[in-house]
């Protein structure tokens, strides 16, 4: 990175509205936009990730503020599912990626090799895009993640997690009589809404969604929705999403992915309605993506 | 592709082309398929010649000719002193017995040569039977007991029909004086085929009708024992550790290479292992089946990773990912969800790999479990052999009952290795779970 961009970067901290300047080899493009919150979950800084000789994410400053939903758009390829892994370190998973930059949770670097991966995790869960939950009960797809963790003492206890995780995911009225039933055997839908059940069951502070509804019919798709509006009073979610018409309904603030930059965030309605940059209304508008 | 139907005139319409082309493409179909039906229709045949061929020569060694004997015990000849003490009864000359008996069933037979023929129709267990028998219940002597015990092989043979009583005598094994005391022993209901036990109970012998299955099966099995108990744990454990935590770089790359080269070694080269290191440098027992235990893991252990490690690749990601993704550790993630998906594949491995250690004769040999042992071994360390190695053992013995035996040998071998692919199945069928 340039010293130039460095410093840019460190000014621009906190300075709503101001443009973010993404210095990356040949090619600078700006980050057009609020990148900062006031009052931040998730402050990234800087965040570059190489798969081997790639450079999937070059250079991404962007906030997850406390109880919002933070959609991330953009063409195939983009990087923002690339960006999302990044938010609890399952990049870690993939052979020859490497993330720089600095990701504050809570202002701690969880990007640091100190962090450990497994109570990282627990606090930010992630949601797939394809629906996966274990191949076990319902009850224990749910448990699994309280059982591991310690987070119950009794039986009963991991009983009323269970439930209550179960509620919020919108799924306990479905399934409540066939708890025992195995989890793939639900519809697709459900098992999109059971892995929620799962991640919101170890009580995350960050839930990251890749897609989760891009397998579901639209009447799951409303009620995964739903879930997440709700979801929002008690955890950020980050969601990255092919459906604009999605990140209109459900998210707060929008930020568009192009070619592994980040070009603008934006006020959802104001990202959809008056785009400032050049890339995302051609997006928008469907000239392109 | 330029102008597929030919035949058709220029303008045709595709579908027209495509009807064309039908009467090939279906013709092509049906001979895929005969193909294929030709394919197992000869393994079929092959595999039914084999059985067909094991089992018409084998099942003739589930019953043995026994003869009936009537012997008096004389106190004399058994326990001149009267004490009945068991190391008396267990010293006496029974076989003196029981040749007293032939002599009295045929007073007519004189001459040192013929007697000795006489004497040679019972087996030489009798008088181990007749020990047996005494030792149990002292208060028989000074009696005159009727017994059952078995009769010599050549007799054995004859009564299945194996020698041809009508071939000439310069030909025949059982000369025609024999002959015809069997004949008469026959005609007094002296001689019949009953099932034969002792091939189930007894260990090796020297004399074929005395010979039995046990102690190679129960050498087998504890060598199973042994094998099994170390290679599955070891086998998954390597398996686990190199698909799911070893960074992949060319030290372990080099360990794969060398891993699937393990699994092309030729047994015998195991065998000669075992020798050099197992008995050589630790001094472990030859011939016990702790030591063909400890071979057969090496041999067996490539066999197990391979296929451990292909049941894990094929567990989907996104698994591995649910369980991360809560923050699972990757140990737990392993533990809870790939390793029971990923069980029925393994256990398929660990039971090609344990049949394949059953069959193995080679690296037995080298370890000395291919001696002559006579006894039951009734532990890992008791000197045995097992099955295949007795098959080969008997298979190389020239009496003809032996031939009998060796497929006898063979359908025990078979009835144990689909006894484990029962289990295996039965233990797949209980872990396996979709996804």
């Amino acid at each position: 990175m340039s010293p130039q961009g460095q410093a840019m970067a460190l000014k621009l901290d906190g300075a709503a509205g101001a443009a973010h300047v993404a210095t990356v080899g040949r090619d600078v493009r700006e980050t057009v936009g609020e990148i900062r919150v006031n009052d931040p979950r998730v402050r990234c800084t800087d965040v570059n990730v190489h798969y081997g000789d790639k450079h999937a994410i070059k250079n991404i400053s962007l906030d997850v503020g406390k109880g919002e939903v933070l959609a991330m758009i953009g063409p195939s390829g983009c990087g923002k599912s690339t960006f999302l892994r990044c938010l609890n370190r399952m990049n870690d998973t993939v052979r020859e990626c490497r993330v720089t930059g600095e990701i504050l949770l809570d202002g701690e670097d969880i990007n640091s090799r100190h962090i450990d991966v497994v109570p990282l995790r627990a606090r930010v869960a992630m949601v797939f895009q394809k629906p996966n939950p274990f191949p076990k009960s319902i009850y224990e797809n749910v448990a699994f993640g309280p059982r591991i963790h310690g987070l119950c003492e009794s039986k009963a206890d991991l009983d009323v997690v269970v439930e209550s995780s179960l509620r919020k995911a919108n799924l306990w009225d479905e399934v409540k009589d066939r708890l025992d039933d195995v989890g793939t055997g639900l519809s697709g839908g459900q098992q999109q809404r059971l892995c929620i059940a799962r991640a919101i069951a170890i009580e995350p502070e960050v839930i990251l969604m890749d897609e989760p509804c891009s397998a579901l019919d639209p009447i799951s798709t409303a009620k995964v929705e739903q879930l997440i509006e709700e979801l929002r009073q008690q955890f950020s979610i980050v969601i990255v999403t092919h459906s604009m018409q999605q990140a209109a309904r459900v998210s707060q603030r929008t930020a568009y992915f192009h070619m592994g930059d980040l070009i603008e965030v934006s006020e959802t309605d104001r990202l959809f309605i008056k785009p400032r940059h050049q890339l995302t209304e051609d997006y928008i508008t469907g000239r392109f993506g | 592709m330029t102008n597929p139907g030919k035949a058709l005139p220029e303008g045709a319409t595709s579908f027209a082309r495509i009807q064309a082309g039908m009467a090939k493409r279906r013709a092509a179909e049906r001979r895929f398929k005969m193909l294929g039906r030709i394919a197992v229709s000869v393994g079929l045949l092959f595999l039914s010649v084999l059985l067909i061929s094991i089992v018409s020569k084998g099942y003739t060694a589930f019953w043995q000719t026994q003869m009936r004997i009537d012997v008096v015990l004389t106190a004399d000849e058994i326990d001149p002193d009267g004490t009945r003490s068991a190391e008396t009864l267990r010293k006496a000359d029974y076989s003196s017995l029981i040749k007293q008996s032939m002599r009295d069933m045929f007073p007519e037979v004189s001459g040192r040569r013929d007697k000795f023929a006489l004497y040679g129709l019972v087996s030489n267990g009798a008088a181990f039977d007749l020990r047996d028998k005494v030792m149990a219940d002292p208060s028989l002597i000074g009696t005159k007991v009727s017994l059952w015990v078995p009769a010599d092989d050549d007799v054995d043979m004859l009564m299945k029909g194996h020698i041809d009583r009508n071939a000439a005598e310069d030909d025949r094994r059982i000369k025609d004086n024999v002959l015809g005391w069997i004949n008469q022993l026959e005609a007094e209901d002296r001689l019949e085929l009953r099932f034969n036990i002792d091939f189930f109970t007894k260990g090796d012998s020297r004399d074929p009708e005395l010979a039995g299955i046990r102690g190679a099966l129960m050498g087998t099995i504890f060598t199973l024992i042994v094998t099994l108990s170390l290679s599955f744990p070891l086998g998954v454990a390597a398996a686990v550790y190199l698909e799911e935590f070893a960074p992949k770089n060319k030290w372990t790359d080099l360990i794969e290479v060398n891993i699937n080269n393990l699994a092309a070694v030729p047994s015998i080269v195991f065998g000669l292992l075992g020798l050099a290191v197992f008995i050589n440098v630790f001094g472990l027992p030859r011939s016990a089946p702790l030591l063909g235990g400890l071979v057969l893991t090496l041999m067996t252990l490539p066999t197990i990773i391979i296929a451990s490690r292909a049941a894990l690749k094929s567990v989907p990601p996104s698994i591995r990912d649910a369980a991360l993704g809560i923050g699972a550790s990757p140990m737990q993630a392993t533990l809870y969800h790939v390793i029971p998906l990923a069980l029925p594949g393994m256990l398929t491995g660990t039971i090609i790999g344990m049949a394949q250690a059953l069959g193995e004769t080679a690296p037995l040999l080298m370890i000395g479990m291919v001696a002559f042992i006579a006894d039951v071994p009734q532990g890992v360390f008791d000197p045995s052999t097992a099955l295949p190695v007795q098959i080969y053992l008997w298979a190389d013995s020239p009496e003809r009952a032996y031939v009998e035996r060796t497929s006898a040998a063979i359908m025990v071998l078979l009835g144990f290795l689909a006894l484990m692919n029962l289990v295996a199945v039965l233990l797949r069928k209980r872990f396996e779970r979709r996804w």
